[in-house]
């Protein structure tokens, strides 16, 4: 299993438009994407649960990754995160 | 004529036919059905249907209000695709025997309920998508036309609030402006006004009273006004008014985005002042780079008791955040003189304008004080926050100001609460004695800001209130104008920045004057901003400063 943990810098935090392409990019890969905020978790291919985590700026979270392409999944949501959130 | 106010959320001046577009909130009946089996292929076939037109509002959206108005569609075709959303709609049709229609409204209510629960502003609004996707659904299941928006001539809106496939679907050459009911800053409807450009009021309760339906009405999107059926002298009024917020518009399509560069390349600082958290819309509209003067009075203002330290942080972080990193100067309290607190129950005092005033109420009474910068410190760790004070006439009060400020922020790093550690302050310069000895307090702060209207009351001894006396007032007397240049060449012997935000800052008599003498910063009013941007712009420091400066002595 591959970690990522990530702060937010979006003023808006995960809104609709980021969760959107988040969505998209976790789609890509066979791996089970997770992401926890707090305790909270959301399957970053689902965007309904992926927003009602409610990720604002300044919030921490760790993205959980699992599966045969993790190491690719990883490199690219880390990608995704600096450039869009 | 009648009157209804709403918020304004884009401004601009309108004139035109009110249309009413009201949304027949689907009547969703509820029916047992037996064979789930059809019932599911039926909803599967909406479903397809349903991302087929999103798919073309996408690319109708793109076409016409850009990608990122157009995203929307987008993103609600991956709700769409949203396997907890779409499970729970097969098995309320499954498990709980339900119509499709119903099964998708079931599903609707509970997901929507769950943003409108969320703390934050922006995903409570996202309630609304989760009802357009759903009414979308429930009306290609129903074969009813979806609710289509056909506007004549040229028309203003009005509407409980607009879902974003609405919006799309109106034909915006023919639109005026947008009023809603409902709505919020960051409901569609606002959005998409602002990328058009046009006025936008939301919260109107009452227009959509059917008598109005088709009526002459004006919509003033700076006050939020709209009037039914105006009569003359208003049209008049408003006619002017949407004259002159023309002409700032050119002013601005022509300036917006330029820097206040001088001829000779002096990049000034363009500030706003401001009185309220709702000023800010005004801070971007007319392109300032920061805000030189947040007068924290409001908060105080106008209620029975002491604000709360959270009442405040709170205000205060959404103004850091909403300012988007730009420099947000937040002005101490600066009460007594003119501006009376009852629960203050500050005693009556013979000579208000030099009693116990402004920074005088804040050291007189610590309290308050802390209160006020402890609130200020932990919403420094939102964005670029400074904090300047007022009334500063000696040495010893700034000191004892730091020392304040120290142990609040003592406080805060002893129960880890985050803040700027490096917050700017700065003072006013607003007394004779302030400025005489500006060489002395420039050591102890980041930078300056000079209230003028203060300053020429105390040192030309004329009382602002006193309509009499102020027939003897210059406001262009070399005394203040000496005062002011001593001010600013103290201030960069000792390396800070020294700007004015008192009303002289706006007078583009003196804008030669304040830049000749290397003034860093000027805070205006934000309607000024843009002509006060035209005239820095024209102006060429290094031919003129000689002279002018010779001319004060």
């Amino acid at each position: 299993m591959k970690e990522i943990k990530y702060t937010i810098k979006d003023r808006l935090g995960i809104h609709a438009r980021p969760a959107g392409l988040l969505v998209k990019e976790a789609l890509k890969f066979k791996s089970d994407i997770i992401v926890e905020k707090d305790k909270k978790q959301g399957d970053a291919k689902k965007i309904f649960a992926l927003m009602s985590l409610g990720v604002k700026k300044d919030d921490t979270i760790t993205i959980k990754i699992n599966g045969e392409d993790e190491d690719a999944a990883k490199k690219t949501l880390e990608n995704f995160l600096n450039q869009n959130l | 004529m009648n009157t209804i106010t709403g918020k304004p959320v884009c401004g601009g001046i309108a004139f035109g036919k009110l249309e009413l577009i009201k949304n027949e909130t689907s009547c969703v009946q509820r029916i047992r059905v037996n064979d789930t089996k059809k019932e599911t292929e039926r909803f599967e076939a909406a479903l397809l249907t349903a991302k087929k037109e999103l798919d073309d509002l996408y690319k109708k959206a793109l076409l016409e209000v850009g990608e990122e108005n157009a995203m929307i569609f987008d993103i609600h075709q991956m709700m769409l695709n949203d396997v907890d959303f779409l499970d729970s709609i097969k098995s309320n049709i499954t498990n709980q025997k339900l119509n499709a229609e119903s099964a998708v409204a079931m599903t609707a209510d509970n997901f929507a309920q769950m943003f409108s629960s969320m703390d934050d502003s922006y995903m409570q609004a996202r309630a609304s998508d989760v009802k357009d996707i759903s009414e979308r659904l429930i009306s290609i299941l129903s074969n009813k036309k979806s609710t289509s928006v056909t506007s004549g001539g040229n028309v203003i809106i009005g509407a409980l609030d607009l879902a974003p496939s609405q919006t799309v679907q109106l034909d915006k050459s023919k639109i005026l402006a947008f009023i809603t009911e409902e709505g919020s800053n960051n409901s569609h409807t606002s959005i998409l006004a602002r990328t058009m450009n046009i006025p936008a009021i939301i919260g109107a309760k009452g227009i959509l009273d059917d008598s109005f339906n088709g009526c002459d009405v004006i919509a003033d999107g700076y006050s939020g006004k709209i009037y039914i059926n105006p009569d003359m002298s208003t049209v008049l009024k408003m006619q002017e008014k949407k004259l002159k917020s023309e002409e700032k518009m050119l002013l601005l399509s022509k300036l917006k985005g330029v820097k206040p560069v001088t001829k000779d390349g002096k990049e000034i600082l363009l500030y706003a002042n401001i009185g309220s958290e709702d000023d800010l819309v005004s801070v971007y509209e007319n392109d300032a780079m920061g805000v030189g003067l947040f007068r924290s009075e409001f908060i105080y203002l106008e209620r029975k008791n002491y604000p709360t330290e959270d009442e405040q942080f709170s205000v205060y972080k959404n103004v850091a955040q909403k300012a988007l990193g730009k420099r947000v100067i937040i002005r101490t309290l600066d009460i007594g003189a003119d501006k009376q607190v009852d629960y203050f129950d500050m005693p009556e005092e013979e000579n208000p304008a030099m009693g116990v005033r402004a920074i005088r109420i804040c050291l007189a009474r610590p309290l308050v004080f802390k209160t006020q910068l402890r609130a200020l410190l932990r919403a420094s760790a939102y964005g670029k926050i400074a904090i300047m004070f007022p009334m500063i006439t000696s040495v010893g009060e700034i000191k004892k100001i730091k020392e304040i400020l120290e142990e609040e922020k003592d406080d805060l790093r002893k129960d880890s609460i985050p803040f700027n550690e490096d917050i700017e302050i700065g003072i006013m310069i607003e007394t004779p004695a302030a400025a005489i000895i500006s060489d002395l307090l420039a050591k102890e702060v980041d930078f300056f800001s000079i209230g003028t209207n203060d300053l020429t009351q105390y040192t030309l001894a004329i009382d602002r209130q006193n309509d009499a006396a102020n027939a003897f007032c210059d406001v262009h007397h070399t005394a203040i104008l000496r005062l002011i240049k001593t001010t600013v060449e103290n201030a960069h012997k000792n390396k800070i920045w020294a700007g004015i935000c008192g009303e002289l800052a706006a007078d583009l008599n003196l804008t030669e004057t304040f830049l000749a003498m290397g003034v860093d910063e000027l805070s205006v009013s934000p309607s000024l901003i843009l002509p006060l941007k035209q005239k820095i712009l024209d102006v060429n420091i290094s031919k003129i400063k000689d002279d002018i400066l010779q001319s004060l002595y």
